[in-house]
Formats: C-alpha cells, sequence, structure tokens
C-alpha cells in the first residue's frame, strides 16, 4: 500500500485534536467542537471549492468529532465526493467515513453504491481492497443486495491478485454472518473449498474462516473440504520451519492456520476414508510430538502459537472421542500444563480436561492428576482457575475419589470466593449425593456444607438433604443425632434451624430415649432458636411443635403454652397465626388417635431428579457441566406426586392424608443421576423416567394443610369423612354379576407400562387410576391410586384382582393389603370414594415363576345409582422382575454362546412404531430392567443388555441385543433366555415397545 | 444517613474521602469500587449526567458540583435528599469561609482542615454544628493553640449551649451591620409577550458586627403583617401600605430566628451570629416587577437563511440604570455564517456555544433597544427541525423585583450601651436575573 507521504499529514487536523485532548473539562471540550464545526460548516459553504486535501482534512475532523460522541448531520456529501479522487489517502478516508457514519440514507447509497461499483471493476488492487473493505465494515443488507452476487465472482476469478481475494474472502464471510438469505453459494462451493489449495496461505487463511462458517450451516455441501483440510494441515506440520517462509512465526509454521485448520475438522465427524484419518492421526501425533520436544526459543510468541496448535488439535482429539491412544496422549499433555508456570496454559488446561473427563476413555487417565487439581483448587491465585479447577473436581468424580473430593471441596469452599460459592454448594450437595455409599456419611457432609456456607445452600438442597433422610430409614436415627448436635451450636445458620426442625419433629423419638436429648431439651433448643428465625422458619418450627406433640405427648403443655402466647396466636404474620391457632386447636380438640393419624411420619418421598442437579444447570447454562443429561421432559412429572417443587415444610401438613406404609426401601432416585457411571445395582434404580407421562391425578396429598384444618373443624365428623377410604377385602369381594367388558385398550395400556413403572393406567370421565410400582427380586408392591374426578361420591366401591386361570398359580397371590392404616379403627366403614377425593391401595406380588398373562384388576362402584364395573390389565409383566446385570464383552458372548440352542433364541424383526433417538431408546433398554451394556457389541450403534429374572423358584438369565436400522426405520430384536418360554415372552412384549 | 463524602476534582481523581459508615462500599476495597463507580457513571459518563442523585450499585449518590470540583455524598439508606444538600451546600459554605474559593488548588492545599471540619460538621452520618462562627472558635488555622481551661470550657458550653452560633464577649468600637436583599427573577415568556411562569427567589444576607448579645427585630413590607397593622390602625394606612405590600410564597430563616415568635406574631426577631449569614430565603411568585421584555422575531428565508430582529425594553423608573446586561439568542446548529447590526452595546457570534452573544453595558428605564442578525444556514440532508431554543437574558438592576422593602431593623441590647441609634445600618437591593428566557 502507499506510505502517506509527510505531506499529507494534515497539521489542521492535529492542532484540533491537541486541543481536544488539552481541555480541561467537557464544558471546554464541547466548546471548542462546536466552533470546530462552525468553522467546517462555514469552509463546506464557502464559494469556492475546496480542493481534495482540505475535503479529506474536514472530513477527517468531521469523523473525529463523530467519534468523540457527538452528532454529525452534514459532511456526507464530501465525504462521498472524496470516493471519486484517485487519490489513495483520500480514497481512505471517504471510504472510512461512509464504513463509520453511513446510515441507510436513500439518497446517498446510490451514490455511494456506485463508487464502490466502479472501484471493484477498476484493476488496481488496493481500490478493490478499500471497497471490500467498505461493503464489509457497513455490512448492512443494502450492501449484501447490492454487491453478494458480485464478490464470489472476485474470489474465485482466476485473475484476481491474492491480497483482494482475501479481502474477498473476509468480505463475502460478513455478508454471509448479516443476512445469510442473500449469500448463494451454490455454483462456487466446489471453487470456495478449492481455495484450500491455493498457492498463496494468506488466501488460504481467509478462506477458511469463510469455509467454517458455511459448513457449519450446510455440512454437506462442503463435505469435501475435509480431505483438503487434512492435507493442508499435514503439509504445514510436517513442514519444517523454515519452509514456509513469511507464514512463519516464531519457528512455528503458520499457526493461524493450522489453528483454523484443526478447527473447520471440528465441525465434521472423524473422516470415513482410511487414507485420510491414517493421516490425520499422523498429523495429531505430529502436534502431540512436537509439544514434547524443547521449545526453538525462549520467546513467550514461540510457545503460545504452539500451545495454540495443541489445544486445537486436542478440541479435534476430544470431538472425535474415538482415539483412546490420542486421549490419553492429550490428557497425559494436559498434565503437565497443569503444572505450567504460566497462568493461562493452566486454566485452558483445566478446561480441557473437563470434556476429557467425561469421555470413557480418558476418564482414568484424568482420575491421574486428581492431587494437582486439588492442589490447584488450593494454591491458584486467579479466582477464575480455582473456578475451572472446582469444575474439574467435579467432572472427575466418582464413586471412588468422590469422598476424597468432596472433603476437599469442603473445606476449600470455607476460603472460597463469594461469587462461586453457591454453585460449589450445589456441586459438593451433588456429589455427596450421588456417589454417597454410606449415607450418614452424606448427612454429615451436607450438614456440614449448612454450616460452613449456610448463606449459600439454596432451599432446594436441604430439600434433598430431608428427602433423603426420610426415604431411608436407616439413616433417621442418625441424622436426628447429628441436627441435635449441630444445633447446639450458639450461632447456627437458618437452614440449619429448618433441617433440624423438620428432622427433629420427624425423628426426635429415635434420640429420645437418651436423657442428654430428652424430649424437652429438644424442644428446648429447637425453641432457643425460634425468635432468631424468619418467618418461613418459623412456619416449619410450628409445625415441628405440633409434631413433638404427638411424638411425645409429656410435651403438650409445655408446647400448647407456647402456641398461645401472644406473639404466635396473635402474630401479624398471617401464615405464623393461622399455623398457631390450628395446631392449638388440633393439639386441644383432637383425640390421641386422631392426632396419631393426622401427625404420622411424613411417607417417603416420590423419586425424582434430584432439583439440586436442575439447579445446577440451569446455574451453568447448557454444555458446561459434564452431567449425562438423560433427564430430559422430568418437569411435567411433578404432578402425580402432587407438585414437584413443593418443599418438605407443606407436605409435612398434607402428609396426615395421604400416608403410605412401607417407604421404598432403597434410594431409588440416587442413581439416577448418573446411570452412565454408576452401575445399577437394584430393578428400583429404574424408577428413573417413571413420571414423564404423569397424568393430572393429584393424589390427595395435594390437598393443601389450610384445606385440610378447616375441614377438621369438626373434628369427629371429618375424621370420617376423610378416613372412610378403606376399601373391601379383595378376596371377599362378592364376584361381578355382570362380567365387566375387558377394556378393549388393555393390552395397549399394558404396553405403555413394559418399560416403566408409575403413570396413569386408566382415565375416563369418572374414574382416573394411576399406578406406583416397585419391584425386588421377584417381589413387588404396587400402589393402585382410584381418583372420582366427579364431584359425586361413588358408592360401594370395590376393586378386585384376578388371575387368568395359568397365572393364578404362578403369581401366587395378589395379597390385597390395607389401604390406610387407620382401617384398624374399629369403626367399620362404607366403601365410599367421595367426590374430588382419591383413595390409595396396596398390592404386593411375588413372582413364583414365569409368567405371560397379566392379572385382572376388577372394579365396580355406583355412580349415581349407576353400576360401574370395569376390569383392567394389571401392568405387572415377566420383565418386572429383571434383576440388571454388569457384565464385560467377553462374558456376554460366552454366555450368548452357551444360550445357543434354538429354542432359547427368540428373534424378531419389526418396524419402528416410535423415535429411534438414542436417548430415548437407553431410557427404555434401561426401564425395562436390564443392565445396558455399553462396548459389547462392536457396532456401536446396537444396544446389548444383560439381566436375570428373578422368580421364587428359579432364575433366568435373559441376553439382549437390538439391532436398529436407521435407514430402513426396522429393528432387529434377538433374545437368549435360560428358558424358551421366557424368550418368547419376553419378545413379545418387547417387539412393540420400539 | 450519608455513608460517605467525597471530594472530587475534574478528572475524576479523588482528592477527599471521608467514610462514615461501614454499610457502603462494603469488605475490601468496596469503597474504591464505589468511588470509581462515581467517577465512570457520572462524572466520565458519555452523556452529561443532569440528574444530581445517581444510584450506583445500590448506594446513592447525591452530588453538588463548584467549579471543577465535585462534592458527592454517597448513602446506602433512603436519606432524605434535600437535607443531604442542604448539607452539601453548607459544606461548601463552610469550607468558603475557611480558605476562600473551592478549587482543586484550595482543596489540596487545605485537606487537613477539610478532614478536621468533616470530622466536626458529621458525626455517623448525621449532619451536626455547621455554623462557620461556632466552628471557628475550635477548628482554625493557626496549627494547635493551647487554649487555658477557661476557654475550652467556654467553647464546650457555646457548643452544646443554646446559642450556638454565637459566643459571648464579642466587643465592636463600631457597631455596624450591613443588609442585601439579593434576588434573582426567574421568567419564561412566549413569543407573543405572556408570561408562562415567573417567580423571584430571593435572599436576605446580613452581615453584622455588633458588641455583646443583641436581640435584632426584623421588618419587611410582608401582607400578612402588613394586614394586620391595617386592621389595627386606619383605612387609610392600608390604602397606603397595601398595595406596597408583597405576598411571599415560602421563607426559610437560619437558625438564629425565632420560629416560635414567627409562628404566632409573624414578627422576624433573632440574636445574629457574627460577621457574614443569610438571615432569610424566600420566593414570590404574584405581582413580579419585570425589568425587561424581549421582543424577538424569526423569519425563515428558504432553507438556507434566516432573519432574527430582537429588541428589548426595559420596563422600571428612568431613574434606575440596569447593568451588565447580556441578550443570548441561540443560532442552528447548521449555521455557516452571521451577519449582525445593534444600535447599542457590542454583539457577536459565538460559534463555540452557537449563539449570538449581545452586550449592553448599561441601560437606563424605560428605553428600547435592538439588534438585528443574518444567519446564513449549511442546508443538510437531515429531515431534523431547528428546536429553536429560547432567547436568554442576564442582567442586574438596583431594586427588588419582588417589590420587597425593609421596613425596619431594631437592634436591643440591654446588657452594653449601646441603643439602636448608635448602630450604622446599610440597606442594598440587588436583582438579577436568574433564568430570563423568552421563546422564539
Amino acid at each position: 500500500m502507499p506510505a502517506v507521504s509527510k505531506g499529507d499529514g494534515m497539521r489542521g487536523l492535529a492542532v484540533f485534536i491537541s486541543d481536544i485532548r488539552n481541555c480541561k473539562s467537557k464544558e471546554a471540550e464541547i466548546k471548542r467542537i462546536n466552533k470546530e464545526l462552525a468553522n467546517i460548516r462555514s469552509k463546506f459553504k464557502g464559494d469556492k471549492a475546496l480542493d481534495g486535501y482540505s475535503k479529506k482534512k474536514y472530513v477527517c475532523k468531521l469523523l473525529f468529532i463523530f467519534l468523540l460522541g457527538h452528532d454529525i448531520d452534514f459532511g456526507h456529501m464530501e465525504a462521498v465526493n472524496l470516493l471519486s479522487s484517485n487519490k489513495y489517502t483520500e480514497k481512505q478516508i471517504g471510504y472510512l467515513f461512509i464504513s463509520v457514519l453511513v446510515n441507510s440514507n436513500s439518497e446517498l447509497i446510490r451514490l455511494i453504491n456506485n463508487a464502490i461499483k466502479n472501484d471493484l471493476s477498476s484493476r488496481n488492487p488496493t481500490f478493490m481492497c478499500l471497497a471490500l473493505h467498505c461493503i464489509a465494515n457497513v455490512g448492512s443488507r443494502e450492501m449484501a443486495e447490492a454487491f453478494a452476487s458480485e464478490i464470489p465472482r472476485i474470489l474465485v476469478a482466476g485473475d484476481t491478485m491474492d491480497s483482494v481475494k482475501q479481502s474477498a474472502a473476509l468480505c463475502l464471510l460478513r455478508l454471509y454472518k448479516t443476512s445469510p438469505d442473500l449469500v448463494l453459494m451454490g455454483e462456487w462451493t466446489s471453487r470456495v473449498v478449492h481455495l484450500l489449495n491455493d498457492q498463496h496461505m494468506g488466501v488460504v487463511t481467509a478462506a477458511i474462516s469463510l469455509i467454517t462458517c458455511l459448513s457449519q450451516k450446510n455440512p454437506d455441501e462442503f463435505k469435501t473440504c475435509v480431505s483438503l483440510a487434512v492435507s493442508r494441515l499435514s503439509r504445514i506440520v510436517s513442514s519444517a520451519s523454515t519452509d514456509l517462509q513469511d507464514y512463519t512465526y516464531y519457528f512455528v509454521p503458520a499457526p493461524w492456520l493450522s489453528c483454523k485448520l484443526l478447527r473447520l475438522l471440528q465441525c465434521y465427524p472423524p473422516p470415513e476414508d482410511g487414507a485420510v484419518k491414517g493421516r490425520l492421526v499422523e498429523c495429531l501425533e505430529t502436534i502431540l510430538n512436537k509439544a514434547q520436544e524443547p521449545p526453538k526459543s525462549k520467546k513467550v510468541q514461540h510457545s503460545n502459537a504452539k500451545n495454540a496448535i495443541l489445544f486445537e488439535a486436542i478440541s479435534l482429539i476430544i470431538h472425535y472421542d474415538s482415539e483412546p491412544n490420542l486421549l490419553v496422549r492429550a490428557c497425559n499433555q494436559l498434565g503437565q500444563f497443569l503444572q505450567h508456570r504460566e497462568t493461562n496454559l493452566r486454566y485452558l488446561a483445566l478446561e480441557s480436561m473437563c470434556t476429557l473427563a467425561s469421555s470413557e476413555f480418558s476418564h482414568e487417565a484424568v482420575k491421574t492428576h486428581i492431587e494437582t487439581v486439588i492442589n490447584a483448587l488450593k494454591t491458584e491465585r486467579d479466582v477464575s482457575v480455582r473456578q475451572r479447577a472446582a469444575d474439574l473436581l467435579y467432572a472427575m468424580c466418582d464413586r471412588s475419589n468422590a469422598k476424597q473430593i468432596v472433603a476437599e471441596m469442603l473445606s476449600y469452599l470455607e476460603t472460597a470466593d463469594y461469587s462461586i460459592r453457591e454453585e460449589m454448594v450445589l456441586k459438593v450437595a451433588i456429589l455427596a449425593e450421588k456417589y454417597a455409599v454410606d449415607y450418614s456419611w452424606y448427612v454429615d457432609t451436607i450438614l456440614n456444607l449448612i454450616r460452613i456456607a449456610g448463606d449459600y445452600v439454596s432451599e432446594e438442597v436441604w430439600y434433598r438433604v430431608i428427602q433423603i433422610v426420610i426415604n431411608r430409614d436407616d439413616v433417621q436415627g442418625y441424622a436426628a443425632k447429628t441436627v441435635f448436635e449441630a444445633l447446639q451450636a450458639p450461632a447456627c445458620h437458618e437452614n440449619m434451624v429448618k433441617v433440624g426442625g423438620y428432622i427433629l419433629g420427624e425423628f426426635g423419638n429415635l434420640i429420645a430415649g437418651d436423657p442428654r436429648s430428652s424430649p424437652l431439651v429438644q424442644f428446648n433448643l429447637l425453641h432457643s432458636k425460634f425468635h432468631l428465625c424468619s418467618v418461613p422458619t418459623r412456619a416449619l418450627l410450628l409445625s415441628a411443635y405440633i409434631k413433638f406433640i404427638n411424638l411425645f405427648p409429656e410435651t403438650k403443655a409445655t408446647i400448647q403454652e407456647v402456641l398461645r402466647c401472644d406473639s404466635q396466636i396473635r402474630n401479624s404474620d398471617v401464615e405464623l397465626q393461622q399455623r398457631a391457632v390450628e395446631y392449638l386447636k388440633l393439639s386441644s380438640i383432637a383425640s390421641t388417635d386422631v392426632l396419631a393419624t393426622v401427625l404420622e411420619e411424613m411417607p417417603p418421598f416420590p423419586e425424582r431428579e434430584s432439583s439440586i442437579l436442575a439447579k445446577l444447570k440451569k446455574k451453568k447454562g447448557p454444555g458446561a457441566v459434564s452431567v449425562p443429561d438423560l433427564e430430559d421432559g422430568k418437569r411435567e412429572g411433578g404432578e402425580l406426586n402432587g407438585g414437584g417443587e413443593r418443599g418438605p415444610d407443606s407436605a409435612a401438613m398434607s402428609a396426615s392424608n395421604a400416608s403410605t406404609p412401607s417407604p421404598s426401601a432403597d434410594l431409588l432416585g440416587m442413581r439416577s443421576a448418573a446411570p452412565m457411571s454408576a452401575a445399577p445395582t437394584s430393578a428400583g434404580s429404574l424408577l428413573v423416567d417413571v413420571f414423564s407421562e404423569a397424568g393430572p391425578a393429584a393424589p390427595s396429598a395435594a390437598v393443601n394443610d389450610d384445606g385440610f384444618l378447616r375441614d377438621l373443624e369438626p373434628p369427629t365428623e371429618t375424621s370420617g369423612s376423610l378416613l372412610v377410604e378403606g376399601c373391601g377385602d379383595s378376596d371377599s369381594a362378592p364376584p361381578s354379576e355382570d362380567p365387566a367388558t375387558l377394556l378393549s385398550e388393555a393390552d395397549e395400556l399394558l404396553n405403555k407400562f413394559v418399560c416403566k413403572n408409575n403413570g396413569v393406567l386408566f382415565e375416563n370421565q369418572l374414574l382416573q387410576i394411576g399406578i406406583k410400582s416397585e419391584y425386588r427380586q421377584n417381589l413387588g408392591r404396587m400402589y393402585l391410586f382410584y381418583g372420582n374426578k366427579t364431584s359425586v361420591q361413588f358408592a360401594s366401591f370395590t376393586t378386585t384382582v384376578s388371575c387368568p386361570g395359568e397365572l393364578q398359580s404362578h403369581i401366587l397371590s395378589i395379597l390385597r393389603a390395607v389401604c390406610f392404616q387407620l382401617n384398624v379403627q374399629t369403626k367399620p366403614v362404607e366403601p365410599v370414594v367421595e367426590g374430588g377425593a382419591q383413595i390409595q391401595q396396596v398390592l404386593n406380588i411375588e413372582c413364583l415363576t414365569d409368567f405371560s398373562e397379566a392379572p385382572l384388576l376388577n372394579i365396580k362402584f355406583r355412580y349415581g345409582g349407576a353400576l360401574q364395573n370395569l376390569s383392567l390389565k394389571l401392568p405387572v409383566t415377566i420383565n418386572k422382575f429383571f434383576q440388571p446385570t454388569e457384565m464385560t464383552s467377553h462374558d456376554f458372548f460366552q454366555r450368548w454362546k452357551q444360550l445357543s440352542q434354538p429354542q432359547q433364541e427368540a428373534q424378531k424383526i419389526f418396524k419402528a412404531n416410535h423415535s429411534m433417538d438414542t436417548e430415548v431408546l437407553k431410557a427404555k433398554l434401561l426401564g425395562l430392567g436390564t443392565a445396558l451394556l455399553d462396548d459389547v457389541d462392536p457396532n456401536p450403534e446396537n444396544y446389548v443388555c444383560a439381566g436375570v429374572i428373578q422368580t421364587k423358584g428359579q432364575q433366568v438369565g435373559c441376553l439382549l441385543r437390538l439391532e436398529p436400522n436407521g435407514q430402513a426405520q426396522m429393528y432387529r430384536l434377538t433374545l437368549r433366555c435360560s428358558k424358551d418360554s421366557v424368550s418368547l415372552r419376553l419378545c413379545e412384549l418387547l417387539a412393540q415397545q420400539f | 444517613m450519608i455513608g460517605g463524602l467525597f471530594i472530587y476534582n475534574h478528572k475524576g481523581e479523588v482528592l477527599i474521602s471521608r467514610v462514615y459508615r461501614d454499610d457502603i462500599g462494603g469488605p475490601l476495597n468496596g469503597v474504591m469500587i464505589l468511588l470509581d463507580a462515581f467517577r465512570v457513571n457520572v462524572i466520565h459518563a458519555r452523556q452529561q449526567v443532569r440528574s444530581p442523585v445517581t444510584n450506583i450499585a445500590r448506594t446513592s449518590f447525591l452530588h453538588v458540583k463548584r467549579s471543577n470540583i465535585w462534592l458527592a455524598a454517597a448513602t446506602k439508606q433512603n436519606v432524605n435528599a434535600t437535607m443531604v444538600f442542604e448539607f452539601l451546600y453548607k459544606m461548601c459554605d463552610v469550607m468558603a469561609a475557611y480558605f476562600g474559593k473551592i478549587s482543586e488548588e484550595n482543596v489540596k492545599n487545605n485537606f487537613v482542615l477539610i478532614y478536621e471540619l468533616l470530622d466536626e460538621i458529621l458525626d455517623f452520618g448525621y449532619p451536626q454544628n455547621s455554623e462557620t462562627g461556632a466552628l471557628k472558635t475550635f477548628i482554625t488555622q493557626q496549627g494547635i493553640k493551647s487554649q487555658t481551661k477557661e476557654e475550652q470550657s467556654q467553647i464546650t458550653s457555646q457548643v452544646t449551649g443554646q446559642i450556638g452560633w454565637r459566643r459571648e464577649g464579642i466587643k465592636y468600637r463600631r457597631n455596624e451591620l450591613f443588609l442585601d436583599v439579593l434576588e434573582s427573577v426567574n421568567l419564561l415568556m412566549s413569543p407573543q409577550g405572556q408570561v408562562l411562569s415567573a417567580h423571584v427567589s430571593g435572599r436576605v444576607v446580613m452581615k453584622s458586627y455588633l458588641s455583646g448579645m443583641p436581640e435584632c427585630k426584623f421588618g419587611m413590607n410582608d401582607k400578612i403583617v402588613i394586614d394586620k397593622q391595617g386592621k389595627g390602625g386606619g383605612s387609610e394606612d392600608v390604602a397606603k401600605s397595601g398595595k406596597q405590600s408583597i405576598a411571599i410564597d415560602d421563607c426559610t430563616f437560619h437558625q438564629c430566628v425565632r420560629l416560635s415568635k414567627f409562628d404566632t406574631e409573624r414578627s422576624i426577631s433573632f440574636i445574629p451570629p457574627d460577621g457574614d449569614y443569610e438571615l432569610m430565603r424566600y420566593r414570590t411568585t404574584k405581582d413580579i416587577i419585570l425589568p425587561f421584555r424581549v421582543i424577538p422575531l424569526v423569519r425563515e428565508v428558504g432553507r438556507t437563511r434566516l432573519e432574527v430582529k430582537v429588541v428589548i425594553k426595559s420596563n422600571f423608573k428612568s431613574s434606575l440604570l440596569a447593568q451588565k446586561i447580556e441578550v443570548r439568542i441561540p443560532t442552528p446548529l447548521t449555521t455557516s455564517g452571521v451577519q449582525l447590526i445593534c444600535m447599542k452595546g457590542k454583539a457577536k457570534y459565538k460559534a463555540s456555544e452557537n449563539a449570538i452573544v449581545w452586550k449592553v453595558k448599561r441601560m437606563a428605564g424605560m428605553k428600547e433597544s435592538q439588534i438585528s442578525a443574518e444567519i446564513e444556514l449549511l442546508p443538510t440532508n437531515d429531515k431534523k427541525k431547528w428546536a429553536r431554543p429560547p432567547i436568554s437574558m442576564n442582567f442586574e438592576v438596583p431594586f427588588a423585583p419582588s417589590g420587597l422593602k425593609v421596613r425596619y431593623l431594631k437592634v436591643f441590647e440591654p446588657k452594653l450601651n449601646y441603643s439602636d441609634h448608635d448602630v450604622i445600618k446599610w440597606v442594598r437591593y440587588i436583582g438579577r436575573s436568574g433564568i430570563y428566557e423568552t421563546r422564539c
């Protein structure tokens, strides 16, 4: 480009700028600018024409004033005039002014476009470049409309200078980004791709940016670029540092181009062509090798350039995720960087390792660096690096190192930056929950968490700990003891008081035997915190007090005294006042029986996705944390459980209405967060997906406490009406006179439940039947919820479960269990379902031997005089008794071969009925109850499962192989079981699932 | 309550920083961040900040600007904003009384003194005694002077006593008293000469050199007082003085004025501080004497020319002389040349201010003068029309445009033997223009 000669340095402009810089205040600056503007106006107005130089000078001044933040509303014409000048500097200033100041002003745009057109068609490369730069800088839609067709022509024309080609490529990129619809590459595609072969490295560098952007939109059209890019890359990588001359930067050949090439490759899956792939792997290896070589220069630029390529290469390796060897090497390389002097490198290494940790090949390799990462967390001076270290710890955590990592994170939390504390707390809570083997450890961890960083512990965290304590009876005593001790600290966080109040209210009796924690001591301890707490906590404590009255009758007088005092019963807060009044009345009026019923221990919480995880996801944004993301559609799942986001506090009160006996013995949802990494050990873990289709059948648990208590006012009567739902014993139920028509869709219903355990079994205008079931070994328990959707009561409501002939003998008994514990009451109740109410029935199921027919459920009731009769198939299928078995590829095929008798195998080829999405399929297979085995089948598309069906008499081993064919939308399902009837039945069942 | 008080220079550098409460800023270098936030958001803001109250990061900054110096009070609480501003103005007065003009130079040279003052006049964010006279007794610029026990106890009793603004035992050979009525008249007039809004804000400023603890009584032609007296006196009296009386919309007094007496009898009696002070402030909106009338005439000739003619008429007794008259005629932003003709004074086009400034040194009452200007415009493609800002005017006249008259100022000193007649009293009226604008 022509250098600016001394004579062109505009003195007037320099003086003006220095005047502005010397201004003491804003006012002075404005004055000076106004003066200058008036001067320029008079000059432009002046009669005699200005020469190019002064025009340029004044336009420059205007530009400067505009850039200072003042409005400029004249001078555009002069700037456009400059465009037609033949002097480079004048043209340049003209273009500069236009690209900065021009708005889509109709009159001028035409003139400008005209000038640009002239320049584009001129043979002068500098003028062409200026015009292209202007188009790119403005980048407006008008510009795109006018020139989008012109620029590709310039780009691929044979006689265009290299520098112009570079500008044209970047200009096109800009236009494509602003208005992709106008830039049509169709005919140019292949020629643009072939720019990768251009002699001039600058052109390649510019073109590759364009190609990367274009190929992100239409990857197929630009597929050919992969092989070109690989060959280009290999040429660069293998070249000596001196080969590329101008494009060697501190001994690194073409670093920018290499990075861009690697980035382009990241848009595509690994190349299928073996030769190309081999070449690429070779390149990547060379890059990794080069990182090991001693640096050729001590200059920071050298190492920066080298590392830039290295990191880009590692991203590519991670993106491909198919070369275990490279992944491990990358991981080792990053491990070296973890201890590097350079903070930026450490940061980048930690960040890349986070993604590496989620790859199965390198997870173990990443884990070896745990000490270094922990050290980084403790000693790093830069908070963002510490943050990355925390992320990495989270990502590399698994069962083996969970305790160590959680302990480290906890100790770091005490000194952590405020900005990341909340996130840290969530992470600790999730890890503690996900990898808890020992639940007393979990309780300890969370209580520690609350003590250390109480302010940052969100509601979800302490909801969760309570849910877990409620659901696991083995930790309840320990939890009660621990919170009691924690509460003894003179100052404890409000969240601790909440947890303490809740747990002592529920399980205080478990530690009441110890005189040091006698009921009264417990109460006094809680009440000593009462006055320091906020209103919601106080409300919770009041609930805890009323529970105390139930647990420890001896505290009744004390607690009533507290409730009766003015600060409660006349509290200005409506909620507190209402609770105080109602609890006081409840405690004084209701009999102990009623009290015991109403204040029954909380039923176990239905399992669902840990809300903490959802919160962390929300906090980090999608993709930031490598959490296996299987929990789609879990949101709407809450309905069946009476509102997903309900905290345990409100649940505490509604507990009185629906109390389920027998908590599900396992912390089922615990492993649901990471089904990939943790081995599913019980069928229970399959409850993962159960709530996805829950209908609006809110169980009576959803009745909120207010309503409940209001109902309770006339105690005797309501307790009757609330508690009448006990069902008649099925055995004694009279056989139905008119055989109910078996619902035609019964089979469909059955199919719906093959892969899941919970949901809505049946629904019509009158009745909704919800189902919830859990299976362990050969035993199962099923909860049926009958919801009356009308406002009229159902009379003579009876249900019968019968087994079709064959099944009768197999499923030993479908034991009718009592619906409510209150059934023990002496008063016999009418089998009536009140309008809008819901009753629950429990079925205990034992599988004696394998079966194929599902048991029948017969329901009879009177609705407004008309007898209603319903028959449904209960969704009890053989696969429910699956126990997952983990095995290696070797084991699997060994057993597969062992089951080679023809009758042991059942095969079916069928068309896909549902989407063939991988995640959906995986969820279904997991829901089936088997263990989904990864890396068994040589073809990664195929799914392989193994499990054992548990019956009372024998165990039937089953191996399953599902081969989807995406193009034909077909599946081939092969089953091999040690018992032939099982193979057939399972095959039948499963064929309808996919 | 005020959390902290900061003084900046025009570059946004902090000259004085005094934090009174921990709630501003927070831990570590929170105050530094806040200090910087004010600089970035107010002093160096892209757009000029017009509001004197700015909320940044849940902290309110209330600022005043004196020449190139910014005074900012920061608070986290919902303070009484007028109280804070009153305090800031008072603070400016106090500083001016100690070291004259408030400039960067002076603030830097007196920073120890300023910290000392800040310690005294603000306590945990609550304003304390800010009376210059009282402060000067114990904050001196002479360095530490050993004080006797009596002196110390005297200061204590004075500062904590009933009359905190005046110390005992003042003696003058000549008892003298200066009284200035300073008014600024504000006007907005339509092009047709209709008054859209007008009000006068005035101050009665005194300088007293009186011995002992004198009791003063100040009287003026307040309408309420006159009417009351009129009831007591005869109808003749009302006819004579009723026309002269003025209706005061609202007024505030120096703390020395006994408000209870004002409330009951509407008489202004007080024991004056020594030296300079502002006795009262008031505002009137009725029957204002407008000293000047501006008659504009603007004609647009095509897109590139503008003809402006402005006539000013003085509207007061011809024996009085107005001074420092300045008329400012705004010009369009596209002005490229101006020709001016005026009969009196000097006129100039000031490009830096986008205005024609016409200055006349003196002008007697009941006269008129005019200026005509031809403005050339640069045609632009912008469709924006010129907003025609109003023509503004500055002047100074030797009378009170509100019509306020001092009727008496009596001094009683029962303990010392001088009487009202022995005191030399000076009264002066000055009327200035505030925002005195006429639309064109």
